[in-house]
């Protein structure tokens, strides 16, 4: 359908958000977002409920109006255009399956609806059934199906259009743990045999980290950061991202940056960390200042035999262990603060035990204490 | 004494039922086989057995009214069908004043159906009537409404008071749709036209059906404003079934006759009835069924 030499030469569509607002009565809940999704790119927009997350996506796909800002395809704003000038494909949370309608019906209705002649609808539909595995399904109603057929049958009817752009709306969300792990290795190999735009809104972190090549962190209508999600995990822009991405969750401690002989140290109820040299530089002016000290509970490590130096180990009481199979977390007391450690489960612990812990000098963050921006 | 309990709760009601609903039924079913002047007691009566029946089936006064019935209940549902869900799709948006709106569109349906044809026989008055007063103010002539129209006038009224009536339950019905697949329909790039015909009405069918059915069952039995607005005349061309058993009962002192009129409406309303009934068991059925396959395939 789409031949004219303009779209070929450039390609399939990016997509980008400019100032995009949205406001219902006089709540904001979209404060003017800015973003750039390049082509064939599988964009995750991440972050807990009430973020503006599912709002922004339903702007791009034209079934929220748009407050202030613009939305361009290609170039071209489109914010007032209907859903259907817009050429997306959507899956919705809950499937948004035609409940009368039979799932090669399902599958066919926009292209039935574009007037596309039947053989090639039933070539198209029998082609798409089959990579998803429905083919035995074809003449069933949605509610003859399970959770985890729906969930295909929704991804069905959005892969039988040529569309160029896919929106998912935690798709997976409905389904049980099990099948959601499944059904994401699964997404994961669909948009790479596809390649088409991919932008994906969740709230598992684990979906943005498996699924994104770009990852933006939303909360409380902003764009946090985004990036890859190797560079998000690695160097949050902030407190929110820190703690938001990473399971268990980032350690935060509060301290004061102070100097401690040669070495910048972040000093706090029951610690006294070194800052590595990369990091003290950048805090030469904060000396004094009251810093949240960030430490991922994979970034410690047991020290066995005592050989860490002081200022770069944490001694805590461990307070709580989870066995979780190959690995366990801890959770421990740091004085009166509150932190959690994972090991190997072959380390030998014992509850109410003080143990002492290294820590990756890599994996120390600083975060402002006023503004929780990193430093 | 405890196998008894539960019937004796329910003997009251029984009770009820049966002396308002199945004896006077009872007492018309037999009546209907009986010539049966009002001065004379059911006892005193002769029995005539079919007689009545066969003597309605080829009386043309009866069967014009059965015809003109026929032709009442067809288009006041048709009409009413077509304007109720037509309306409930219009007002099926959250704007302002919508509320309003629609408690207003349901008013008619609160009138007693006595003031709803007194207030049309005004209105339809040839010289002091609102309508002809409005229809000569714009250079039109007066139209005889009771007169050479008035069937269509009094299925006008009807529609008026029962259209919200079919309104209520369309938009009930539409409100109740699971809003993400019509949201689906426009991604798939269905226009409004389009996501009503093949998502939105196949959707609330099963709630038409039955709604269509229940007014059809009604229209079988409407009197009161056809009583006020023309008293079946001019001629027999309002009279339906109803007002001619009330006056075959009344004026023309047959009570078996009337009696006998009743069992053909009753039959007439029955198998209606029942296929109301059958069609929502079915529908309850085939749910039932489809979760049962939902529960198996997980």
């Amino acid at each position: 359908m789409y031949h004219d030499a303009d779209t070929e030469r450039l390609g399939m569509p990016r997509i980008e958000l400019s100032k995009l607002a949205k406001r219902y009565g006089d709540i904001e809940v979209l404060h003017g977002i800015d973003l750039a999704m390049e082509e064939n790119e599988f964009t995750v927009l991440v972050g807990p409920s009430g973020c503006g997350k599912s709002t922004t996506l339903r702007m791009i796909a034209g079934l929220e109006t748009v407050s202030g800002g613009e939305i361009f395809i290609d170039g071209k704003p489109v914010s007032h255009l209907e859903p259907k000038a817009r050429d997306l494909a959507m899956v919705f949370q809950d499937y948004a399956l035609y409940p009368h309608m039979d799932v090669a019906r399902n599958m066919s209705f926009a292209l039935r609806l574009q007037k596309v002649p039947q053989p090639e609808i039933d070539r198209k539909v029998r082609d798409v059934a089959e990579i998803l595995g429905l083919t035995p399904f074809l003449n069933r109603k949605p509610a003859e199906l399970s959770g985890g057929q729906r969930q295909r049958v929704a991804m069905g009817r959005a892969l039988t259009r040529d569309s160029s752009t896919f929106l998912f709306d935690e798709p997976l969300s409905n389904l049980d743990a099990k099948l959601r792990g499944q059904m994401r290795a699964e997404l994961a190999l669909m948009s790479q045999r596809v390649q088409k735009n991919m932008i994906y809104v969740t709230h598992d972190q684990i979906e943005a980290m498996t699924l994104a090549d770009r990852i933006v962190v939303m909360h409380g209508g902003h764009i946090q950061q985004q990036g890859t999600p190797e560079e998000l995990f690695k160097r949050p822009a902030n407190k929110f991202v820190a703690g938001f991405l990473g399971m268990p969750p980032m350690n935060f401690l509060d301290g004061e940056l102070r100097q401690d002989g040669d070495a910048l140290c972040v000093i706090g109820d029951g610690f006294r960390v070194a800052l590595p040299e990369a990091l003290a530089d950048r805090c030469q002016q904060r000396n004094g200042n009251g810093v949240v000290l960030g430490v991922r509970p994979s970034d410690l490590s047991l020290d066995a035999d005592g050989s860490a130096d002081e200022t770069q180990r944490f001694a805590l009481d461990v307070v709580v262990t989870e066995y979780i199979g190959a690995q366990s977390v801890l959770i421990c007391n740091c004085a009166s603060q509150r932190m959690v450690v994972e090991l190997k489960s072959d380390v030998p612990v014992g509850l109410g035990q003080r143990m002492h812990f290294k820590i990756n000098p890599e994996g120390i963050h600083l975060f402002d204490a006023d503004t929780d921006a990193a430093i | 004494m405890n196998r008894m309990t539960p019937y004796l709760f329910m003997a009251p009601a029984a009770v009820i039922i049966v002396i308002t609903l199945l004896y006077p039924l009872g007492y018309m079913v037999y009546g209907s086989f009986r010539d049966w002047d009002p001065s004379q007691t059911i006892g005193e009566t002769e029995w005539v057995g079919l007689r009545n029946y066969i003597v309605l089936y080829g009386d043309p006064a009866f069967r014009e009214s059965m015809w003109v019935t026929l032709k009442f209940a067809f288009w006041v549902v048709t009409v009413e069908m077509i304007l109720g869900v037509g309306l409930a799709l219009l007002l099926d948006r959250n704007l302002r004043g919508m509320s309003l709106l629609r408690t207003l569109f349901i008013l008619p349906m609160m009138i007693a159906p006595v003031v709803v044809g007194l207030m049309w026989r005004y209105m339809y008055h040839p010289t002091v009537g609102t309508i002809n007063r409005w229809l000569k103010e714009f250079g039109f002539s007066g139209v005889d409404w009771l007169g050479q129209h008035a069937l269509l006038s009094v299925i006008i009224a009807d529609v008026w008071q029962w259209t919200p009536f079919i309104f209520i339950l369309s938009l009930a019905a539409l409100q109740s749709l699971p809003s993400s697949a019509i949201e689906a329909a426009r991604m798939d790039g269905a226009t409004n036209w389009q996501a009503i015909w093949h998502i939105k009405l196949p959707l609330m069918m099963p709630v038409l059906i039955v709604t269509c059915l229940l007014r059809l069952i009604d229209a079988f039995k409407v009197l009161e404003v056809i009583l006020v607005l023309t008293e079946g005349g001019p001629g027999l061309s309002t009279e339906i079934l109803a007002l001619r058993i009330s006056r075959t009962a009344t004026e023309f002192r047959e009570l078996g006759t009337a009696a006998a009129m009743s069992g053909y409406l009753m039959l007439l309303l029955m198998t209606l009835t029942a296929a109301m009934f059958i069609y929502t068991k079915l529908v309850e059925r085939r749910a039932q069924r489809l979760a049962r396959m939902v529960a198996e395939a997980e």
